[in-house]
C-alpha cells in the first residue's frame, strides 16, 4: 500500500524527482571535484550565490502555476534592492523597519500587478512587461547610481554560518552553546530560503486559495462552476510573488552591502527565473508543479555555473555551455510527445 | 457602443488617436519653451522613422509568431548573430548570410516549438542564450573590428528618392507580410492555427509547417533588422538586439494583436511601432530622465490596454 502511494507520488511528480536527483548528482559531483569540497567555506559561497535566484524563481512560479507569466519579477527584484539599499542601516529597530518597508513595497507591487491583472482583465504577460518598466522606473528613480548603506553587522550576520549570526549578536554564548553545536556550519542563507518555502509557501499551498490557484491553471472555467474564489487566488498569487521577488532584493541588497538599478540585469534575473522555474518540473501551461521544484531548478542553473570555477573552461564559452544545457534541459521534455497515444493530443 | 468602429479596428483607431496625442503635446512642449515645432516638420519625422525601422521590421516578424499564439524570444541575438556574421563575411555575400543565418535559427526555433513541443516561451529563451554563447566564443566578448559593407550602410544611412532607405525596406517588409497575411493561404492557416491548433489541425492545414514558416518569418526579419543596425552603426556590437524584444513584443500588443493569438491585423502593428518611436522622441525631446521614460512608457501600455485591451472574463 505505502509502496503504491510512493510510486503514485513521483510519477505524479517525474519532472520534481529528476530534478531533485539532477541536483544532487550534479552537486555531490562538484564538492567531490573542488580541493575543498564538502566543506562550510564552499557550502556558504555558493548558497550566498543562489539566494537571490531562488527567491525570484520561487516568486516566478506563482503566475505560471496560473498558466501565465510574471515578466515583472527580476524588475520588483531591484526595485526592492534599491528601497532595501536605503533603508538598512541605524539601530536594530530602524533596520527591521527597513526590512519590513523592502518587503511592503514588493507585496504591494504584486497586489498591484493581480489587480490589474484582475480588474483590468489584461493578459499577465502583457501586464507585467509594462508593470515590470514602472518598477525599474522606480528603482532608477530611488537610486540613480548604483551604490548604498547596509548595516556591515547584519551583510556579516545573514551571509555566513550559523556559527558566525550567533557571534555577530552574541546568541547562544556567541555561537558555542552545545545546542547550537550541529547546526554550526550550516550557512545562514540557505536556512532562510528554507524557512521563507516551509513558512510562506507550504501553507499557502494547502490553503484554498492554493489549491485554487492550482485549479485555474488546470482548467479556469471548471474552476469558476466549482465555485471557487478565482479573483481571490490570482491576485494571492501576483501578491505573493512580489512577496518573494522581495525576498530576493532584500537578500541581494545584504548581499552586495548596496542597491543597483540596473535594467540587464532585472531581464536576466527573469528569464533565468523562468528558466528555473521549467527545470524544477513546473509546466508553463500552469496546474502542476509547485515552488519547491522552482528552487531546486534555480540551484541547478547555479550549480552548473560553478563548474565553470573548477573546471579548466574557457570562461568565453561559459555562456554557450550554459544556454546548450539549458536547451538540452528543457528538451527532455520532448519525450512526452513519444508517449501521446493520439496525435491530437499534442494540439492544445 | 454607438460608434460604428468593429472591434477588431478599434485598437488602430484608438491607438492612431493616441499618436496625434503625442504629436499635439510634443509640440506644446516645444512652443513653449523654444517657440519652435520641430515635430511636425516631414524632416523630422522622416528621422525618427528611420532610426524606427528596426524596431518596426523586428515588430513585423514578432506579429508572425504571436498570431500563432507563440512568441519569440530569441529577436535580440538572433539580429546581433545576423549582424556580426554579415560584417565578419564582408563583401558581396554579407547579406545573403545574414539571411541564411536568420532562416537557419528559424527553423531551429520552429522545429523545436513545432515537433519537440516545447513551449516557445522557454525554446527560443534557450536559443537567445545559445546564440549569444556563439557569439560571445567567436567575438571574445568585445566588438568585432568588422566594418559593415558599402550596400549595409547605403540601406541603413542613404536615401532613395528623398526618403531614407531604412524606410523604403521596413516598407517591402510591411507589404510583403501584409499581403503574405491578408492573400495567401499560408496567412489564413496562421490566423487559423492561432485561433484553434486543433481544429486547424483536422481541417488538413499543416500546422507544423505553419509554426515553422512563422518563425522562419520572425527570424528573417530579426535578421534583416540586424543588417541594417549593423550599417547605421558602421559595425555590429554585442547586445545590439536587446533593445528591440519588449517594444517590439509592446508595439504589437498595442496594434489590437491578441497575444493569445488568431486576432491581429498588421496595420495595428504598424501603428503600434509609430507610437512607441513618438512616444520615445518626445521624451527624448523633453529630456525626460531614464527613470521617467520607463515609468510613463509602463503607464502608456497599461492605459492604452485598459482601454480597448481587456479580455473576456471567463465564466464557463
Amino acid at each position: 500500500m505505502r509502496m503504491v502511494s510512493v510510486k503514485r507520488g513521483v510519477s505524479q511528480n517525474l519532472g520534481f524527482a529528476i530534478a531533485v536527483l539532477l541536483l544532487l548528482a550534479l552537486y555531490l559531483t562538484y564538492n567531490m571535484m573542488h580541493p575543498r569540497g564538502f566543506s562550510s567555506a564552499v557550502a556558504i559561497q555558493n548558497s550566498n550565490e543562489t539566494v537571490a535566484i531562488a527567491f525570484v524563481a520561487m516568486a516566478q512560479t506563482l503566475p505560471v502555476l496560473l498558466g501565465g507569466l510574471d515578466l515583472s519579477v527580476g524588475a520588483v527584484m531591484t526595485l526592492t534592492n534599491c528601497v532595501a539599499s536605503e533603508f538598512l542601516h541605524g539601530s536594530p529597530a530602524q533596520i527591521l523597519l527597513g526590512m519590513g518597508l523592502t518587503l511592503l513595497t514588493g507585496t504591494l507591487f504584486g497586489l498591484m500587478n493581480g489587480c490589474i491583472v484582475v480588474y483590468g482583465r489584461i493578459q499577465p504577460i502583457i501586464a507585467t512587461l509594462a508593470t515590470g518598466a514602472i518598477a525599474i522606473g522606480l528603482a532608477l528613480l530611488i537610486r540613480p547610481e548604483p551604490g548604498g548603506n547596509v548595516d556591515g553587522d547584519l551583510g556579516w550576520a545573514l551571509t555566513n554560518s550559523v556559527w558566525d549570526f550567533a557571534d555577530t549578536y552574541g546568541l547562544a554564548q556567541g555561537g558555542d552553546a552545545w545546542w547550537l553545536r550541529p547546526f554550526a556550519d550550516i550557512p545562514v542563507p540557505f536556512l532562510l530560503v528554507v524557512f521563507v518555502a516551509i513558512v510562506v509557501w507550504v501553507p499557502f499551498r494547502r490553503s484554498v486559495t492554493g489549491r485554487t490557484v492550482y485549479a485555474i491553471g488546470s482548467a479556469e472555467g471548471a474552476a469558476y462552476m466549482s465555485g471557487l474564489p478565482i479573483n481571490r487566488a490570482k491576485i494571492a498569487a501576483f501578491t505573493l510573488g512580489g512577496f518573494l521577488a522581495a525576498c530576493g532584493g532584500l537578500y541581494l541588497a545584504i548581499q552586495t552591502s548596496s542597491g543597483n538599478a540596473d535594467i540587464q540585469q532585472a531581464g536576466a534575473y527573469t528569464l533565468n527565473s523562468i528558466a528555473a522555474v521549467v527545470l524544477g518540473g513546473t509546466s508553463l501551461l500552469g496546474g502542476t508543479g509547485g515552488a519547491i521544484g522552482s528552487l531546486v531548478g534555480a540551484m541547478i542553473l547555479r550549480v552548473i555555473s560553478f563548474y565553470f570555477r573548477i573546471l579548466d573552461i574557457d570562461p568565453l564559452l561559459q555562456p554557450l555551455i550554459e544556454g546548450l544545457v539549458l536547451l538540452a534541459a528543457v528538451s527532455f521534455g520532448a519525450f512526452r510527445t513519444l508517449r501521446v497515444k493520439n496525435q491530437l493530443d499534442l494540439f492544445r | 457602443m454607438r460608434m460604428s468602429i468593429s472591434t477588431e479596428n478599434r485598437p488602430i483607431v484608438i491607438a492612431s488617436l493616441f499618436i496625434v496625442v503625442i504629436l499635439i503635446a510634443g509640440t506644446a512642449y516645444t512652443l513653449s519653451t523654444t517657440g519652435t515645432a520641430p515635430l511636425l516638420s516631414a524632416n523630422y519625422l522622416l528621422q525618427q522613422l528611420q532610426t524606427g525601422s528596426f524596431l518596426g521590421i523586428c515588430a513585423a516578424g514578432m506579429m508572425m509568431v504571436i498570431l500563432l499564439g507563440h512568441i519569440d524570444l530569441s529577436i535580440p541575438w538572433t539580429l546581433t548573430a545576423a549582424a556580426m556574421t554579415a560584417t565578419a563575411v564582408g563583401g558581396d555575400l554579407a547579406l545573403p548570410t545574414a539571411l541564411a543565418v536568420g532562416v537557419a535559427v528559424g527553423l531551429l526555433n520552429g522545429f523545436g516549438v513545432a515537433y519537440l513541443r516545447i513551449p516557445s516561451m522557454i525554446f527560443t529563451l534557450g536559443v537567445d542564450t545559445v546564440l549569444r554563447g556563439l557569439m560571445v566564443a567567436q567575438t571574445g566578448g568585445f566588438a568585432p573590428q568588422d566594418k559593415a559593407t558599402p550596400l549595409m550602410l547605403f540601406l541603413a544611412k542613404d536615401k532613395i528618392v528623398g526618403i531614407p532607405a531604412a524606410i523604403v525596406v521596413w516598407g517591402v517588409v510591411s507589404l510583403i507580410i501584409m499581403l503574405v497575411l491578408a492573400r495567401t493561404g499560408f496567412g489564413r492557416s496562421i490566423y487559423a492555427t492561432g485561433s484553434r491548433e486543433r481544429a486547424a489541425y483536422l481541417s488538413g492545414i499543416r500546422t507544423r509547417s505553419v509554426i515553422i514558416g512563422a518563425f522562419v518569418a520572425s527570424s528573417l526579419c530579426a535578421a534583416t533588422a540586424g543588417v541594417l543596425l549593423a550599417g547605421y552603426s558602421a559595425k555590429a556590437y554585442q547586445g545590439m538586439g536587446n533593445a528591440f524584444l519588449l517594444p517590439s513584443i509592446a508595439a504589437v500588443v498595442l496594434g489590437g494583436t491578441h497575444i493569445l493569438g488568431g486576432k491581429g491585423r498588421y496595420i495595428g502593428t504598424l501603428i503600434g511601432v509609430i507610437l512607441i518611436v513618438l512616444l520615445n522622441s518626445v521624451l527624448s525631446i523633453m529630456q525626460m530622465p531614464e527613470a521617467g521614460r520607463q515609468i510613463i512608457y509602463g503607464s502608456v501600455i497599461i492605459g492604452m490596454l485598459l482601454v480597448y485591451g481587456r479580455n473576456q472574463r471567463v465564466t464557463s
